[in-house]
């Protein structure tokens, strides 16, 4: 196994004891199929026991360890060492509060999460006697990618609007939303109409597109905010237009 | 100190600790409930279980077949009335999950898909691609906004659990993003919070599985049961020990060794089956523990093949196709390519077997009750005994399920009929001092003994010792060598003297749970001078009903190991038998 000195930026800021946060760099004997993640926990365990960061699973699944690396969000526990050059800057995820060097506050996407009614809102009553809902391959394909988000919070990070709009619902959120909608089981969508199809939500996305890019889970945010932009406006124009097909 | 009182807390907000908390939530809303966890309810351990979860739905299933694959699978170390009950129930929850928008994979006809999974005779595994867990957590976890009554405190570390006159009333906390103690004053305490793989090197579990909740009830006195069986997941990557589901083997994937020959049926799996025509319960889909023995076995004869990451046998996918690879195990392929360069839809995939599962956990009975009236526990902390010496692959995620309820449920039953209210000026005493004894560590400088040092002598020691095979020279040491980090551990030093998210001191929290429970593992093995399922002595390699057809019960020693104590095994109609993966062909 081949061994690579890499240096290693990390962002260090304590509110106790720091006016400020600051770059503070590491040497790491890298080996070539590490991680990211895999350098950061080699300064916590024989460097410097005092850098903060959150990781779990080291597969990409429980969405814990989103960082700035090299200025782009990214999983760090997918961020492959042989894809940068030996110099690396880590940064906590970029719109957020600090909370401590690489650990940022989720709250408000956590609010928000709760906000757009991410869950079943049942068309009908059915209790667990009654059996299972039938749902075809297709009607499960319909909206089966937007189940896929794990909550990296990486497309807030990458999002320029929600940068400079922070009351922006902002993708993952949006994406959850319009997964409930699209969901065979599911009669929810005008309670989430009126969270989504406002200013806050739809109609604040500017369709740069840069969460999609960064989704490691290929959600696609974007493509989904889209889509219900035209559901919104169709329903705007069966409201205003034609009052008589509104059921 | 912060004085939160409640009716119910759960601590962990993984899977069991979510649906305690909807089943609470959903019973009573007047209810007041905490729900604890040291991190966010979908970073839990939950969302890396991939194959999927059983439950009888098929009309060419029964429950009599379920109950009899799992017994069977456990070696006859289940207790076999709360198997009978978890089979019941595994459906309805099942079924439950799908109300509340969990994304099943299905049928053409639209109705739940099922796969074969090991040691199962019959296709009875849920399953939402490869990403079953991860679904489950979610679907749970985003049903659980619904309810306003389900208070969280996320990125909390729960570190003591509060007793007074015998009963559980409560548990102190620290909110990890300011350092400060709360206690949570409540009627009864239910523990969902996971496994405790970190105490080997080489696992699939993340960072965050630490036994804290295991040792939690073992520090207050209850007992752990059956830590001495580990299961090994056949299938793990190399080097990282990422989790390949056993799906991949449900799919039809086989194993071979470095001669590409299907190694399995040299140890009473066989015969080999034509590739592709998968028979179920033998072969690749024989249980974890035959798998990962004979693994073992290979490795002596000289039949796997090293790599840079120390030997292996290869997976082998290739003959099912891209279609049904990106379709049916889409993470499976995403995570070979991306941590080993593989591509299963054209190579062999390098795999070793890897720590996965505990099959021990806190002592409970069928109600998810521990012996201290008050306290619960489900999930994998828990030890309900239905896994009993070696887990059949998808029964933890329904599992979760059954006993997150039946614990919430139980609950509330006991805090109805005790009548009995938390004593506030014993119980704050006891915040008092458990808050006074982190200070002591949290303040204590020129510490001689590193974190990751202590860790990582420990997680060598259990692979060393108490890995696949076992015997009494290799676990005396073990637990020799245990003994002295013990006490090294109490001149761990914590550089890091910050309040906020100070991930230094959880490290050592979290590392003086694992050491404790580690222990158990170390010292029930030692003890159990028999081979049974995932728990296999070189020195007494047959089954022993005679002596050890009991649950091993290991109790708290302030000062020394654990203390070893046994219990009957329940046995209604299943007798001990021979474990039989050879499709009747022997």
């Amino acid at each position: 196994m081949s061994e690579r000195q890499v240096e290693v930026e990390i962002l260090r800021y304590d509110p106790e004891t720091d006016q400020a946060p600051k770059l503070q760099s590491y040497s790491v004997p890298c080996q070539e199929e590490w991680v990211v993640l895999d350098a950061i926990t080699y300064i916590k365990d024989h460097i410097d026991t005092t850098v903060s960061f959150r990781w779990s699973c080291h597969m990409a699944v429980c969405g814990s360890c989103g960082m700035m690396v090299n200025g782009e969000p990214a999983l760090s526990c997918k961020s492959f060492l042989r894809d940068y050059p030996d110099k690396i800057r880590i940064e906590p995820l970029a719109h957020f509060p600090i909370v401590r060097d690489l650990v940022v506050q989720l709250d408000d996407f956590m609010e928000k999460l709760n906000r757009v009614k991410p869950y079943i809102i049942p068309k009908e009553k059915k209790s667990v006697s009654d059996g299972q809902h039938k749902q075809s391959p297709a009607q499960l394909k319909a909206f089966n990618q937007y189940t896929l988000c794990i909550n990296c919070t990486l497309c807030y990070a990458a999002c320029p609007q929600y940068g400079l709009v922070p009351d922006f619902i902002g993708p993952a959120a949006m994406a959850l939303a319009h997964r409930y909608n699209l969901d065979s089981r599911d009669g929810g969508r005008d309670q989430r109409q009126e969270v989504v199809a406002t200013d806050e939500g739809v109609w604040e996305c500017s369709f740069v597109g840069a969460c999609s890019d960064v989704c490691p889970k290929q959600v696609d945010p974007a493509g989904a905010i889209q889509q219900m932009k035209i559901a919104s406006t169709v329903d705007w124009y069966k409201e205003h237009l034609m009052p008589w097909s509104k059921p | 100190m912060e004085k939160i009182q409640i009716d119910i807390a759960i601590v962990g907000a993984g899977g069991a600790g979510l649906r305690a908390a909807i089943a609470l939530a959903e019973s009573d809303p007047n209810l007041r409930i905490a729900l604890l966890s040291k991190v966010y309810p979908m970073r839990s351990h939950t969302c890396a279980a991939e194959g999927g979860a059983a439950g009888v739905i098929k009309g060419d299933d029964s429950l009599d077949l379920h109950f009899s694959d799992t017994v069977g699978g456990g070696d006859w170390l289940c207790d076999q009335d709360a198997v009978e009950y978890f089979i019941n129930e595994a459906p309805k929850e099942l079924t439950q999950l799908e109300h509340w928008g969990c994304p099943w994979s299905r049928e053409p006809d639209g109705s739940v898909a099922v796969r074969p999974f090991g040691g199962m005779k019959i296709k009875r595994t849920w399953f939402a691609a490869d990403k079953s867990g991860f679904h489950i957590l979610h679907t749970l976890f985003q049903t659980s906004l619904q309810y306003p009554s389900i208070r969280r405190f996320d990125e909390f570390y729960t570190t003591d659990l509060l007793v007074e006159d015998g009963r559980c009333q409560g548990c102190t906390a620290i909110e990890m993003s300011t350092g400060l103690m709360y206690q949570f004053q409540a009627k009864s305490v239910i523990v969902c919070a996971g496994g405790a793989g970190r105490i080997f090197s080489f696992t699939t579990n993340g960072a965050i599985k630490t036994g804290d909740g295991m040792a939690l009830a073992f520090r207050a006195g209850v007992a752990l049961k059956d830590m001495e069986f580990v299961q090994y997941h056949p299938t793990g990557l190399p080097g990282t020990g990422i989790l390949l589901t056993e799906g991949c083997r449900g799919e039809g994937g086989i194993l071979v060794n470095k001669d590409g020959y299907r190694y399995l049926q040299d140890y009473g799996m066989g015969p080999e089956p034509p590739i592709g025509e998968p028979v179920l319960k033998t072969m690749e889909l024989g249980p974890r523990d035959r798998l990962s023995q004979a693994f073992w076995h290979e490795q002596r004869k000289g039949n796997t093949i090293p790599t840079q990451w120390g030997d292996c046998v290869h997976l082998d996918l290739r003959h099912l196709g891209e279609k049904k690879i990106s379709e049916r195990l889409p993470l499976v392929r995403d995570l070979s390519v991306s941590y080993v360069g593989k591509d299963p839809v054209h190579d062999l995939i390098p795999i070793r077997p890897v720590v996965h599962y505990m099959m021990g956990g806190i002592h409970t009975d069928i109600n998810a009750a521990t012996t201290m009236p008050g306290l619960y526990a489900a999930g994998e902390c828990a030890c309900v005994s239905i896994n009993g010496a070696n887990r059949l692959g998808s029964n933890s995620l329904s599992e979760l399920l059954v006993f997150g309820k039946r614990a919430a449920l139980n609950a509330i039953e006991y805090i109805s009929s005790s009548g009995k209210d938390v004593d506030d000026a014993a119980v704050t005493k006891l915040a008092n001092e458990a808050q006074g004894r982190i200070t002591t560590l949290f303040q204590k400088s020129n510490g001689t003994e590193t974190i990751s040092g202590l860790r990582k002598e420990m997680t060598d020691t259990m692979e060393q010792g108490a890995g696949i095979y076992r015997t009494e020279e290799s676990l005396k040491e073990t637990c020799n060598k245990l003994n002295e980090l013990r006490s090294r551990f109490s001149a761990v030093e914590l550089n890091d003297k910050s309040n906020v998210f100070n991930t230094d001191l959880f490290s050592a929290l979290e590392l003086g749970a694992m050491l404790d429970v580690a222990e158990t593992v170390a010292v029930g093995a030692l003890e159990r001078k028999e081979s049974r399922g995932s728990h296999q002595r070189l020195d007494y390699t047959q089954r022993d009903d005679n002596n050890y057809l009991k649950h091993t019960l290991a109790y708290h020693d302030k000062t020394d190991a654990p203390r070893i104590d046994y219990r009957d095994v329940v046995i209604t109609k299943s007798k001990p038998g021979v474990r039989d993966y050879s499709g009747g062909k022997k």
